[in-house]
């Protein structure tokens, strides 16, 4: 339990997808204007990370791992530089078809969430996450824990960024860096803050 | 040679550099741009592999873009792109394993960087294959430019080398240069390309980016008590 409680910590905070190894960094900076559509987005992709990271594992350890096809009587096969290919496929289908459940049994969370999921499906933290949880040899528990957390840990990022750049348009600040300069100077604020994390051992 | 750089060819060769970067006034690509640059080596190789993915997928997806149907070309470009990748994972797994161990899954994430897929997206699906490709080796560049003066600064201000080598002699071997352990952490990647936008914004105001609120400044005496 305890490994599970320290993997989660480490992949909301210490290990933050977003402002610790900048995945999703286009949609973090682009859509980060308003706290509500931040939020939106932030939740879309938590879920999302939620499934596909346990379903690739599954996927990566039943067919793609070396010697996983022993279980039908193929062995000796190593098949896990397909694992990019298996990896994008799964995640553009799950999120086509988590965009048809909610758009069928769903229809208010389907208006909330259904212009963000297709960006989802070429955001660098979905697949991030998975490359992640393939690198690191997750189990499927592991893979669970760290599909929520980091997931979580992007929409709080993303959330707090959102709200930071709502008041930072009333403030005077030079023209070239307007806009685009002054929002990564904020990421690398907020980068230093989640830095200090570092270092908190469960 | 001549012959092959017509007019058009040199421009989508060049504006991607400077008018046109993708990274500092498209905002694209950045994902995986960052992660890799607090090492020179890593960030050219992460360039150089960057850079061909781009124009062979251009090259590639220009070259079929008659036979796609429009309601799957999105499958059909990643297809096409993450199977370029797994090509460039293997060949550095093969060639270059302990860098392939240094960029672990920055490879990998080519395949969702939004340059390859806006280039393939947005250029290749209308263009022939040849200004494809020079329109994609064109951003790999003015991607790989952000890139190295990133990772310039980082390495060099972080540690005191370049590509390894030793540059300014730290302390504790006897030399002058405290190094900036901030330099790297992630932090200062973001600090980095911020400053790179201002340069870039400040050198061509065009790029610059309209004020959502303009600030009044309020003369003397008419403000009253704050």
């Amino acid at each position: 339990m305890e490994n599970y409680i320290s993997l989660f910590v480490k992949a909301v905070f210490i290990e933050n997808l977003a402002l610790s190894f900048f995945l999703g960094m286009c949609t973090f900076i682009a859509v980060s204007k308003k706290i509500s559509t931040a939020m939106g987005l932030g939740i879309a992709v938590m879920v999302v990370q939620a499934i596909t990271v346990p379903a690739n594992n599954i996927v990566y350890h039943a067919l793609l791992k070396e010697d996983a096809l022993s279980w039908i009587g193929i062995t000796g096969v190593d098949l896990s530089f397909l694992a990019l290919l298996s990896c994008i496929g799964m995640i553009a289908a799950l999120v086509q078809i988590l965009e048809m459940i909610l758009d069928k049994f769903f229809p208010a969370l389907y208006h909330a969430l259904g212009v963000f999921l297709p960006l989802i499906t070429v955001n660098c933290a979905i697949l991030g996450g998975s490359l992640f949880m393939i690198e690191r040899d997750y189990n499927f528990g592991e893979s669970v824990t760290y599909g929520v957390g980091s997931g979580l840990g992007w929409a709080l990022a993303i959330t707090v960024m959102a709200g930071v750049r709502e008041k930072l348009k009333y403030s005077d600040i030079p023209a070239g860096l307007q806009g685009l300069g002054i929002t990564f100077i904020t990421a690398g604020l907020m980068s230093l803050g989640f830095m200090a994390f570092s270092g908190i051992q469960l | 040679m001549s012959a092959i750089l017509n007019d058009e060819t040199k421009k989508v060769l060049i504006t991607p550099l400077v008018n046109d970067n993708p990274i500092t006034l498209q905002v694209l690509g950045i994902c995986s741009a960052l992660a890799v640059t607090s090492q020179m080596s890593t960030s050219l190789i992460m360039a150089l592999a960057l850079t061909l993915v781009t124009a062979c997928s251009s090259a590639a997806i220009s070259a079929i873009r008659n036979h796609i149907p429009s309601s799957i070309r999105i499958i059909v470009q990643m297809t096409i792109i993450a199977s370029l990748v797994i090509v460039v994972d293997q060949i550095l797994k093969a060639f270059a394993y302990d860098v392939s161990k240094q960029l672990s899954v920055f490879v990998g994430l080519i395949i969702t960087n939004c340059i390859v897929m806006g280039r393939a997206e947005g250029y290749a699906m209308k263009n022939p294959p040849l200004e494809s490709f020079m329109d994609g080796i064109g951003n790999g560049l003015g991607y790989s430019l952000i890139l190295v003066i990133v990772a310039f600064f980082r390495e060099i201000l972080g540690s005191g080398k370049l590509l390894g080598i030793e540059v300014f002699k730290l302390v504790k071997d006897g030399g002058w240069y405290d190094p900036n352990g901030l330099m790297l952490l992630p932090p200062s990647a973001f600090f980095i390309i911020g400053l790179i936008i201002w340069g870039m914004r400040q050198w061509k105001p065009s790029q610059a980016e309209k004020v959502e609120f303009k600030i009044m400044s309020i003369a003397h005496g008419e403000g009253g008590h704050h």
